[in-house]
């Protein structure tokens, strides 16, 4: 109870003799002397209390006032814990999944749809795409640890996550964003499904071709396995969106982003053999063409950020 | 009792507590003992029952010794040991050194939080830090496979060595997977085994992968 009325002289105020930092100390300490009126009756008040209970009165209050906050604090430390536990059951409902389910639809995310008149069933896991992110993390630091990929500022495992979880959540909000503005019918949860399945071609591409160092084979597994799990996806956004230009925008963009970022994972992580290739390409050479490759300042930059942000907040 | 007519309990303080009787439960007289031992006795129990750990991951066994007294010290060594071990193995040591050793560590830690996760989802009975326990236990195959892939590199890099270390480490990965699917899969229902198989599997998968591809300079 030591807060005295604050009240302000306005004749003080409107005084412009002097600096107004005169005033302002007057003013101050004009404050501090009735809060120190009014601190003396609150404190005579709590000494009447006091003498009323005897001297243990005073430390019992102190002391019960201890004990509140303690009290609280330990409140809200629980109520938190209990949010975060929580929090793990909402996620539950998206893992709830058989094995033969999840190998259902690992298959049919590679086959195109061909009605494209009803809206399509999209199922909301999330077991298979987080999966699916992990085991292109390993083929990612595989493709990295064999093309012997030196990464400045960085770490391989960093990367490849960063890169992987990266294009999986971020591409699925842009593409959610998208389907908001473009009044497609789908959620988020769903989103991520439908992307995470669409990586199984990636995977799939990726660990054929790092293995395998053929040039144009690379180029027929990205255009037949990218392409079709592309088409898969472009489909299903058909079915849930009404008009052209909103399909075409939509279509468009999860096409594009989808098989270029098949194009970036091959041709930033994985060495190229030159000899291979001169045999292979003959004169028309294209244009990028390593043999070890640095990953660009910029883009390493984005990536290792992007790492460092998931680490702090693990 | 008239004093505890007026008791009454205000609405937003939860009642609680639990109804089950622990079993086993140390007295207080021998929670007090514990401190006034002298610390070799501590030392020692401590390190006899992460050798008994050991020897349960060695061979696996139906027992529940592992889960049931968990602790997390078996697994800081091992971790801590693999990834000094993995340290310097690369193509610029000059600034590799610090990356890898929090590589490892990070990748065994942050993957078998995601894997307790991936079974508590999924619907397991296990509890998160008997998971950990669990997964951390089961890195000692590998761990004894580095050593012996370390020692197979000292002799020469060729490619008998390479079929060797292949061979040493994808025997001691099947085992580390088998080990750990022994402990973690019963607690899973049973047609659902497989969900929780795949990503130990990929878990120990790459770890065994950083051990083989690991050249010392």
């Amino acid at each position: 109870q030591g807060g005295g009325s604050a009240v302000i002289d306005m004749e003080n105020m409107d005084d412009t003799s002097g600096s107004s930092f005169e005033d302002m100390g007057e003013m101050h300490q004009r404050m501090k002397e009735e809060e120190e009126e009014a601190e003396g009756e609150a404190g005579a008040g709590e000494e009447e209390d006091g003498e009323f209970l005897g001297m243990k009165g005073l430390r019992g209050q102190l002391g019960r006032q201890v004990a509140d906050q303690m009290w609280q604090v330990g409140k809200r430390q629980a109520s938190r814990a209990f949010s975060l536990y929580a929090n793990i059951d909402i996620l539950r409902p998206y893992f709830d999944v058989e094995p033969v389910q999840v190998r259902a639809r690992l298959l049919e995310s590679m086959i195109p749809l061909k009605m494209i008149n009803f809206p399509q069933k999209i199922a909301g896991e999330l077991y298979g795409p987080l999966m699916l992110v992990f085991t292109l993390v390993a083929i990612l630091l595989h493709g990295m640890k064999t093309s012997d990929t030196i990464i400045r500022e960085g770490t391989l495992m960093g990367t490849a996550i960063g890169t992987c979880f990266g294009y999986w959540l971020g591409v699925s909000s842009f593409m959610y964003f998208l389907a908001y503005l473009c009044n497609a019918q789908i959620t988020m949860v769903q989103m991520l499904s439908l992307l995470g399945y669409g990586l199984f071609g990636h995977c799939i591409t990726l660990l054929v071709t790092y293995n395998i160092h053929f040039h144009s084979l690379f180029y027929i597994f990205w255009l037949v396995v990218g392409g079709l799990s592309t088409l898969r996806m472009v489909a299903v956004l058909v079915s849930r969106t009404v008009g052209h230009t909103q399909r075409l925008i939509l279509c468009g963009t999860l096409a594009a982003l989808h098989m270029l970022f098949l194009l970036y994972l091959h041709f930033a992580y994985h060495k190229v053999v030159e000899g291979i290739l001169d045999t292979l390409e003959g004169p028309n050479m294209p244009p990028f063409q390593r043999v070890a490759r640095d990953i660009p300042v910029v883009s390493n930059a984005v990536l290792n950020t992007t790492a460092k942000a998931i680490a702090l907040t693990l | 009792f008239p004093g505890l007519a007026d008791v009454s309990i205000s609405q937003d303080i939860p009642v609680e507590g639990e109804i089950t009787v622990p079993v086993g439960s140390h007295s207080p007289d021998e929670d007090y003992s514990t401190l006034d031992e002298p610390v070799k006795d501590t030392i020692m129990r401590d390190l006899k029952a992460v050798g008994k750990k050991f020897v349960h991951v060695m061979y696996p066994r139906k027992s529940s010794a592992l889960l049931r007294d968990w602790d997390l010290w078996g697994p800081l060594v091992l971790c801590v040991s693999l990834a000094l071990m993995l340290q310097g193995g690369s193509a610029d040591s000059k600034d590799d050194g610090g990356p890898q050793f929090a590589e490892v560590f990070v990748i065994i830690w942050f993957g078998a939080v995601v894997i307790t996760l991936n079974s508590k989802l999924l619907g397991g009975t296990i509890s998160f830090f008997q998971s950990l326990c669990v997964l951390g236990y089961c890195v000692l195959p590998l761990t004894v496979a580095m050593l012996v892939c370390r020692l197979v590199l000292l002799a020469g890099s060729g490619t008998v060595s390479f079929i060797i270390r292949l061979i040493v480490v994808g025997a001691m990965f099947g085992w580390s997977t088998l080990a750990s699917t022994a402990f973690l899969a019963d607690s899973q229902p049973p047609n659902r085994k497989a969900l929780v198989v795949y990503p130990i599997f990929l878990f120990y998968f790459v770890i065994s992968w950083m051990i083989l591809t690991f050249t010392p300079q």
